[in-house]
């Protein structure tokens, strides 16, 4: 339990900092960066503690708000995309997930691409939603939900497997 | 009693979940309506310590095309000193108050944001260097935006990239005003809006800052007219403004203030209040 909670806390620092310093300032062309900072919530243990995730969660958003002087886009979004994990857990790995040991960073089966393309799309969607905040943006907003969402899920799928634990 | 205390057992994840979610759409909503209104911003140590630090790295890397521009800026200044009767002579105090109107402060961008549809930019001088808010912001090829908000080391730059901004600006030629505004399409792009139809605007028309805001100085540099659009609507045009600037590539900015600013605002608010 410990150890779970350390490697919680260092991946919210190290992806906080991941996103700040290196992601924040690709701007491939011109507008599109990715947003791997919510692998934190993709990624925190299954049957863990429900609040703690969602306290989390909103710090993590509200951070990164604070860099990208966005108000409290990011926090809304990770708010939500937390709330509604437990719901993409059961379409994607079925009814019974929570007996089975599931790690979302493990070898890629459709059920963890499934889990990781939906939360990503919702959370995005949101995002830029809260972000451009009205109606007549609807085509910008869509369009940047589907660019970032395709990089951002290569990205993430880059770093789950670069720092794959090795099998203990 | 109990039966309340119970439900909020039961539901404690979902009430928390809504807490925090009112809490971060009121920050949303906040950062959305008028002018000043947002409370989660750089400008402040932690973010402008990050931002300084990663910004002396990147900084590194277009060293020589910033020392570029400012030597072709200085030069630019040369030219207009040799041109003067008098090169030596310091330039006129206003005759009757002895003094300047304008004062420029200089810093550097140490964050900049081009590519959502409220942009803001962070300057690594706050109000210890005497930056208030409502300050211009240009750099030595035009206008940049406005000071938002300040803190005792940084500030964070209202962008002319906004969604929410609007500008004084005017054809430098005919001498009619509209306002600048961004359609959040192109970071090279603003638009030009309410110039009556009458006025004989072509392409290539330079657009500089108005006379009408106190927080700009007449005749700055804005951009050059691109394509002109009819709104058959309306009677008035509205006008494609390609920006001198290159926003998404900024380092040393000047900030103006204007020492005549507080008295007009507070004029303003008085005449409001007399009607």
């Amino acid at each position: 339990m410990n150890s779970t909670l350390i490697l919680n806390i260092i991946r919210f620092v190290l992806l906080i900092i991941a996103q700040i310093v290196i992601f924040n300032n690709i701007d491939l062309f011109g507008f599109i960066n990715p947003y791997p900072y919510i692998l934190f919530i993709l990624l925190y243990p299954v049957n863990s503690n429900r609040a703690g995730l969602l306290v989390a969660s909103f710090l993590l958003g509200l951070t990164v708000d604070f860099f990208a002087n966005s108000g409290g886009v990011h926090a809304a979004a990770s708010l939500i995309l937390a709330n509604v994990r437990p719901a993409f857990f059961k379409f994607a790995f079925g009814l019974s997930y929570e007996y089975q040991t599931i790690k979302i960073n493990d070898r890629l089966s459709p059920e963890r691409f499934t889990f990781i393309f939906i939360s990503i799309i919702t959370h995005h969607f949101v995002m830029f939603l809260l972000e451009f905040f009205k109606f007549t943006f609807i085509l910008d907003i869509l369009l940047r939900t589907i660019v970032t969402t395709i990089f951002t899920l290569i990205v993430s799928i880059i770093i789950i497997y670069l720092f794959k634990p090795s099998k203990r | 009693m109990q039966q309340i205390f119970n439900f909020i057992f039961k539901n404690s994840n979902r009430l928390l979940f809504l807490l925090l979610l009112a809490t971060s759409l009121v920050l949303v909503i906040q950062s959305h309506s008028y002018h000043r209104s947002q409370m989660v911003n750089s400008a402040n140590f932690l973010t402008g310590t990050v931002y300084e630090e990663v910004n002396e790295v990147k900084t590194y890397f277009s060293l020589r095309e910033q020392n570029d521009k400012l030597a072709r800026e200085n030069a630019e200044l040369k030219r207009i000193l040799f041109n003067k009767k008098d090169s030596t002579s310091v330039l006129e105090k206003d005759s009757v108050k002895g003094y300047d109107k304008i004062d420029v402060i200089q810093s550097k961008v140490v964050h900049n944001s081009y590519n959502t549809s409220e942009n803001y930019l962070t300057i690594n001088s706050g109000s210890k260097d005497g930056i208030k808010p409502d300050m211009g912001v240009v750099s030595s090829q035009g206008i940049i935006g406005i000071v938002e908000k300040v803190s005792p080391r940084y500030a964070t730059i209202f962008s002319i990239l906004n969604v929410k901004s609007k500008i004084n600006a005017k054809v430098k030629r005919t001498n009619h005003f509209g306002s600048l505004i961004w359609n959040a399409k192109n970071a090279g792009y603003v638009q030009l809006v309410e110039i009556p139809r009458l006025a004989s605007v072509k392409k290539g028309d330079t657009i500089v800052t108005g006379g009408n805001s106190r927080i700009f100085p007449e005749n700055i540099p804005v951009g050059i007219i691109d394509k002109i659009y009819i709104d058959t609507e309306t009677n008035y045009y509205t006008l494609n403004v390609r920006l001198f600037n290159d926003m998404t590539n900024l380092n040393h900015v000047y900030i103006i203030q204007n020492k005549h600013g507080e008295e007009i605002k507070k004029l303003e608010a008085e005449t409001k209040k007399n009607e």
